[in-house]
């Protein structure tokens, strides 16, 4: 118990407010998006999701140290036969590998549970009438996304990092165009790519946000984002169809390498920020107009 | 009534499912401070109405003001003082009861975070379930996951409880908790609206009801309004049958019927003492005379219909 704590009286419990001294709200509360980060974090589920993305990483790694690898006849590009130079290539290699499954499996669980999770347990209608605002409800939700997101790229990353260094070390790092560039600025690049993909993962939550308030049930949300998630990347991959491509959110979602030219390729970086911008605006006002209008039934 | 006295009041309040009424133009009126039984049969329409009164689905027609304000535009001052329950409880499985409680707590902004220990145990408290407060939700029986959604309602003062079928799960001793408990709230003062399709459960702590069949509302006021919209009927069992019923309708006795060996009938404002004295100085005699008056219960299912197959 706190020192503050102490000094409050036993709450009453009850009975009628007597003044207006409870009757005024505080302005800004972060318990809400605090109580659920927590119940994300608590969830055993999710727990077991996290111990997935961290796991890829370090099998990654140990499967490139223990066969010999060959660097002559690879693509440049190829982050995995640049780790043995430099364990800072191992991250970036797990992230263009659960950028293209297991990060959106993550994104597309978690915004299941934010709407349709709720409303099938019964929860939504008690927090409704707490009453929270359903706006302020989509709002915490959907930080509390960004926020899951942000985590999941993060283990991916830091886990990725610190297990390339063990392997191989940390040094220098040859750029895709053959120029090197410093130790620490190789670091930094590498979390403005952990970022970029978070941005990524988080404008996919905003569209999980939008179908979890479609359906009561959590995991046909979920499905439905993997869906949408998968038939991007058979889009994407589908030449005849480029004129597609820059509606799809996925379209540059593997732009990141992009940072490890010398100097940086800014372009398609900042045109995939904007697509990532537009779609979690957009998902995020029809989730915002469908569920002011809601009817909670369940 | 004016307005201003009711806690809760709805005007042509209706809700459609489809082209199917839920709710067909209900006038509800549950005065501040009172207790408010709100009955009716399984699908009668109560918990859409009260989902109604507390903004989660909108009305397809009518008017509703909670606590004076109208909703839901009024929801964000009004609801906070109101705890409700809704078609019984609903928490996360793998919380603990008093992590349920903290979660719902942290989502009030009028809550005081300081004091959210202390009004969480206190609502465990008086619903008996602190012992219990540290289980999985998901390990509650029936009757705990109950308590536990009365308890909620109870985090914060109240000045309105809307309780939709609180009893629903419990044992007897716990049933009678629930009565004291909606007791205990009256006496502070609060307004309470209580559903059940179970009147005896009700009717010993009710000041007021409010019947509800097929998403009408057909019957509204004081548990003594309603008691005497009891129609009393009279049973004579006598040996001069065509005498007696003369003598019954020439009182003014209505709805004077042979019935074998007995004559039945609807004596109105008519005292039992005058019928026999009338009788007698008629020379009927007589063998049995029997006045029926019908319970609230009996009352309840005539106003509700007597079929077990729900209206749908
Ligand atoms: N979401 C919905 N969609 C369609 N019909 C509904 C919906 N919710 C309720 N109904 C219908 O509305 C009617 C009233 O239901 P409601 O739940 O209000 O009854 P109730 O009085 O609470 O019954 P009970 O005593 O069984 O709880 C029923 O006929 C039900 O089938
Ligand atoms: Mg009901």
């Amino acid at each position: 118990m706190s020192v503050a704590e102490k000094g409050v009286e036993q709450g009453e419990v009850g009975t009628r407010h007597t003044g207006s001294t409870a009757t005024r709200p505080r302005a800004v509360s972060t318990r809400l998006l605090r109580s659920e980060l927590g119940l994300i974090m608590g969830r055993r589920r999710n727990q077991m999701g996290m111990l997935v993305l961290a796991a890829l990483p370090v099998v990654l790694a140990v499967a490139v140290k223990l066969t010999a690898p060959n660097r002559e006849g690879h693509d440049a590009g190829d982050f995995l036969v640049q780790a043995t130079a430099n364990g800072l290539f191992v991250p970036l290699a797990a992230l263009t590998l659960e950028m293209t499954l297991f990060l959106p499996m993550a994104i597309a669980m978690l915004s299941g549970d934010a709407i349709a999770g709720e409303a099938n347990l019964g929860t939504l209608r008690y927090l409704l009438t707490v009453p929270v605002n359903r706006t302020r409800l989509l709002a915490v939700k959907y930080a509390s996304l960004v926020i899951g997101a942000l985590i999941g790229v993060t283990i991916v990353t830091v886990v990725g990092a610190v297990v390339g260094i063990a392997l191989f070390g940390a040094g220098p790092m040859l750029t895709l165009s053959g120029v090197q560039i410093g130790v620490w600025s190789a670091v930094g690049r590498v979390a403005l790519v952990a970022l970029y993909c978070a941005a990524g993962i988080a404008a996919l939550g905003a569209v999980g946000l939008f179908v979890s308030t479609l359906t009561e049930q959590p995991m046909a949300a979920t499905v439905t984002v993997m869906i949408v998630t998968i038939v991007s990347w058979i889009l994407l991959g589908v030449n005849q169809l480029a004129f597609l491509h820059p509606w799809l959110i996925v379209d540059h979602w593997m732009s990141f390498s992009d940072l490890f030219r010398e100097p940086p390729l800014w372009s398609n970086l900042l045109q995939g920020l904007g697509q990532d911008l537009a779609y979690a605006v957009v998902f995020w006002l029809a989730a915002w107009a469908r569920f002011t209008s809601k009817d909670i039934t369940s | 009534m004016s307005p201003a006295d009711l806690a809760v009041a709805t005007s042509g309040l209706t809700k459609r499912f489809g082209t199917r009424a839920a709710v067909d133009g209900i006038d509800l009126a549950v005065p501040t401070g009172a207790v408010y039984g709100f009955l009716g049969p399984n699908g009668s329409g109560k918990t859409t109405t009260i989902r109604m009164l507390l903004g989660l689905i909108e009305p397809t027609a009518g008017s509703r003001t909670l606590l004076g304000q109208p909703m839901p535009a009024g929801a964000g001052e009004t609801l906070p003082r109101v705890g409700s329950l809704v078609e019984g409880p609903a928490f996360h499985p793998y919380l603990s009861g008093r992590a349920n409680l903290a979660r719902l707590d942290a989502a009030d902004r009028y809550a005081d975070p300081w004091s959210a220990r202390s009004r969480i145990d206190a609502a465990l408290e008086r619903v008996g379930l602190l012992a219990a407060a540290g289980k999985k939700y998901r390990a509650y029986s029936l009757g705990m996951r109950q308590r536990l959604a009365i308890g909620a309602s109870l985090l914060m003062p109240r000045d309105l409880l809307v309780l939709d079928e609180p009893t629903n799960g419990l044992d007897p001793q716990g049933t009678r908790e629930v009565r004291s408990l909606v007791g205990s709230l009256a006496a502070d003062g609060a307004t309470v609206l209580v559903s059940s399709h179970l009147l005896t459960e009700v009717e010993q702590v009710c000041t007021h009801l409010g019947v509800m069949s097929d998403g009408h509302l057909v019957a509204q006021g004081t548990v003594a309004e309603i008691r005497s919209g009891a129609v009393a009927t009279i049973r004579l069992q006598t040996g001069e049958l065509d005498a007696a019923a003369t003598v019954l309708t020439g009182l003014g006795v209505t709805n004077v019927q042979r019935v074998g060996l007995e004559v039945h009938g609807l004596p109105g404002d008519l005292e039992p003492e005058r019928i026999v004295a009338a009788l007698v100085g008629a020379g009927v005699g007589v063998r049995g005379f029997v006045v029926d008056a019908p319970s609230l219960e009996d009352l309840f299912v005539t106003m509700t219909g007597e079929g077990f197959d729900v209206s749908g």
